[in-house]
């Protein structure tokens, strides 16, 4: 109170007249001082990530990965000499996903958007953003559709997406001889069914056989039905293709029934791995793991621990990821214009300011606006190996190997239906 | 479907009614006392499993399951005391309004405590393993829940039927105006079954704990399945509560074998149906006051 009494008294008339004077060089002299009048203005990132509901956990986490990227940046002077402001916004269901990124371009005039996690929030939005010209970066959500039938020319995406991940874990899985009989364990929504679709195909095209597949409703809390089923059907493997707080109350009551079949899934969230503790099973692919030995890894999570009081999950690793690669369009396109933000992002490599932290060149691919990555194959340790709470994973696999292309694992320009729009 | 696997879906079925039941009961005695529908139901459910998540570790699990209901059942009994007792005389809608706030407090409230990423809560140890019955095996922890609430039903019964309190309550629920001229003063009892109907709600976030995960939208699901038992069950009905709690449990385990895409939809249809059939609910008798 005190502070906002003491501004008012010395809005003397001097101080009146110099602010009416920038405002008006601001209105009508936009040309003449542009980089003066805009210097004062920070560069507006908005942020939409779930804090409610079952993917909840998960965006605690990606605000938290953003934040310390946004500060990263504005220790280093921020971007074009701007400071960068992160809005971050609950993205709850697609219908207020949909109204949060109005408010975010209309009434806090965003540079750009990213997070999303619920791929059904992150298509409606990718719609809404294309419609106002502002880019988005999609950071947590893994449909297909968002990069081939849905796909937008303002829409980029650095999470992976199903095909990516369910190629990872199908590597391993042919390599270790697994596709054998497997039943199917998925979320009824957008994300699960395109991620079911993905690990059908692997499934088919490598002679395996489904013995059964069940749709759970996302925010189930109670599995015992389907495992009982599972149990009944005898199956060699469970694939989940479950999201959210949905995966630990599965994996938990699994092990709680007594299974011991082996588990793999097209997806895992440290987030929601670790509260399943010991009795966590099986092996997933993964975007990103704390223990990752890249020396870009290593010193994120440190500072990441050192901020944060705890170690990232691949959602921080996600967004922080996302407010960087904005940063790197700012600056290489010079300007905070939303179409040559695009411009400047289609095939771009991410620079050394923030490259990824996988020790190897990420390119967005320029026709689809995915990020190519490599994903990681992670299996569940023994406790006893554990050197704290959070090191429940050891990372067995890197898809594709090293040296090899990074399309190998993402979707191939001939099967995907990617249509981008025109710029204007 | 062989026999072992029916009775196993059986059983799920019962576990799931059996918590059904309890968040049921809780919901049930306060609208027939107070006639408020408490809407933070869910929440407070959340909340028992917090707080015996944040107690486990220093008093073991036996304790927490009466430590942290308890603790719960103050806070009701406070909010009661504080809050819901001034709305009595108003528009019923307005003590609907004042818990329907209270859930997203309590929701907001667990998120800045305990941040939201879920906590970890495992099956207690004694309870670990599976339990054999001849040819059958199931899980120790959910017979234990089984148990626990049959027990729980039972000192319910004896509290309501047995002891003077017991006898007030059931009075005052029916014609709270003759309690008042027999000389007998509600408001104690009011505060206390308000206490009494959110500590259930609090045994079942416990007892769910070890099974579902420790998040603050833990209660949603459940929260909204109760609303469905208690107007299945008839509204203020005490073996009606039971009674669709138990069937609830049955259907949506059941269907979850036969029709797994009508799983969710299944007890909102029993309900349509049943209320098409009985509108008071399958055991709800004509109460004056609510007429």
């Amino acid at each position: 109170m005190a502070r906002r009494r003491d501004v008012s008294t010395r809005l003397t008339r001097r101080n009146f007249l110099a602010l009416a004077a920038a405002g008006a060089a601001a209105g009508t002299h936009h040309l003449a001082f542009p980089a003066v009048v805009r210097a004062q203005e920070p560069i507006r990132i908005g942020q939409l990530i779930p804090f409610t509901g079952f993917l909840g956990a998960i965006g605690e986490y990606g605000k938290q990965g953003a934040t310390l990227a946004v500060e990263e940046l504005n220790e280093k002077g921020g971007v074009l000499g701007r400071k960068i402001e992160l809005i971050t916004e609950d993205e709850a269901n697609p219908g207020v996903a949909v109204q949060k990124a109005r408010k975010l371009i209309e009434k806090d005039r965003v540079v750009a958007i990213e997070g999303l996690v619920s791929s059904a929030s992150c298509l409606a939005v990718g719609d809404e953003v294309q419609r106002a010209k502002i880019l988005m970066i999609n950071a947590g959500a893994n449909s297909d559709e968002i990069r081939s039938k849905r796909c937008h020319r303002y829409v980029f995406s650095t999470e992976g997406c199903n095909t990516q991940y369910v190629s990872a874990i199908g590597n391993w899985l042919i390599r270790e001889r697994k596709i054998s009989r497997w039943y199917f364990l998925t979320s009824d929504y957008a994300f699960g069914h395109d991620l079911l679709r993905v690990a059908r195909n692997l499934l088919m095209a490598n002679k395996g056989t489904e013995v059964g597949s069940d749709l759970a409703p996302t925010g189930t809390t109670d599995f015992s039905q389907y495992i009982t089923k599972i149990k009944a059907a005898k199956p060699d493997l469970v694939f989940h293709n479950l999201a959210g707080a949905d995966v630990t109350n599965f994996l938990k009551q699994y092990a709680e029934a007594g299974m011991t079949l082996e588990v793999a899934g097209g997806v895992i969230d440290s987030a929601y791995a670790w509260p399943v503790g010991e009795s966590l099973r099986g092996h997933f692919p993964i975007i990103w793991w704390h223990e990752l030995a890249t020396p870009g890894s290593h010193a994120w999570a440190a500072r990441y621990v050192k901020r944060w009081g705890r170690p990232p999950d691949n959602q921080a690793y996600g967004d922080y990821v996302a407010v960087h690669a904005i940063a790197q369009a700012v600056d290489r396109a010079k300007s905070t214009d939303s179409a040559k933000l695009v411009q400047a992002l289609e095939g771009h490599t991410l620079t050394a300011a923030m490259d990824g932290l996988k020790g190897r060149p990420l390119t967005f691919r320029a026709w689809d606006h995915q990020l190519l990555q490599p994903m990681y194959v992670v299996g569940a340790k023994d406790k006893s190996k554990w050197k704290d709470k959070w090191d429940i994973f050891e990372i067995v696999s890197e898809v594709p190997p090293r040296g090899e292309s990074l399309e190998a694992i993402a979707i191939p320009k001939a099967e995907s239906q990617c249509q981008l729009e025109p710029l204007a | 479907m062989t026999p072992a696997v029916l009775t196993e879906f059986v059983l799920n079925g019962l576990v799931l009614g059996a918590l059904y039941v309890l968040m049921a009961l809780g919901l049930s005695i306060i609208f027939g006392m107070i006639g408020v529908i408490n809407f933070a139901h869910g929440a407070l459910f959340t909340l028992g499993a917090y707080v015996a998540f944040q107690v486990k570790d220093a008093l073991g699990f036996p304790a927490t399951l009466v430590v942290s209901p308890v603790l719960v059942g103050v806070l009701g009994m406070l909010i009661e005391a504080t809050l819901l007792r001034r709305l009595y005389r108003e528009d019923p809608l307005q003590g609907l309004l004042l818990t329907f706030g209270l859930t997203m407090v309590l929701e907001q409230g667990i998120r800045m405590v305990w941040g939201l990423s879920p906590k970890q809560f495992d099956v207690p140890p004694a309870f670990g393993g599976a339990l054999r019955l001849g040819a059958l095996t199931y899980s120790k922890y959910r017979s234990f829940i089984l148990l626990a609430v049959v027990v729980l039903i039972v000192a319910l019964t004896l509290f309501l039927q047995k002891t003077p309190v017991g006898t007030i309550v059931r009075a005052g629920s029916r014609d709270p105006m003759m309690v008042r001229l027999l000389g007998i003063s509600l408001k104690p009892v009011l505060t206390l079954v308000f206490g009494l109907g959110t500590a259930f709600a609090a045994i079942a976030g416990v007892l769910s704990a070890p099974l579902a995960g420790v998040q603050p939208a833990m209660g949603v699901n459940v929260g909204t399945a109760a609303f469905v038992v208690v107007t299945i069950g008839g509204l203020g009905s005490f073996w009606g509560a039971i009674l669709s709690g138990l069937l609830v449990g049955q259907v949506v385990s059941l269907s979850i074998y036969f029709q797994p895409r009508a799983a969710e939809a299944s007890m909102y249809i029993l309900m349509a149906v049943i209320l098409l059939l009985r509108p008071r609910g399958l055991m709800g008798e004509r109460w004056e006051k609510f007429e």
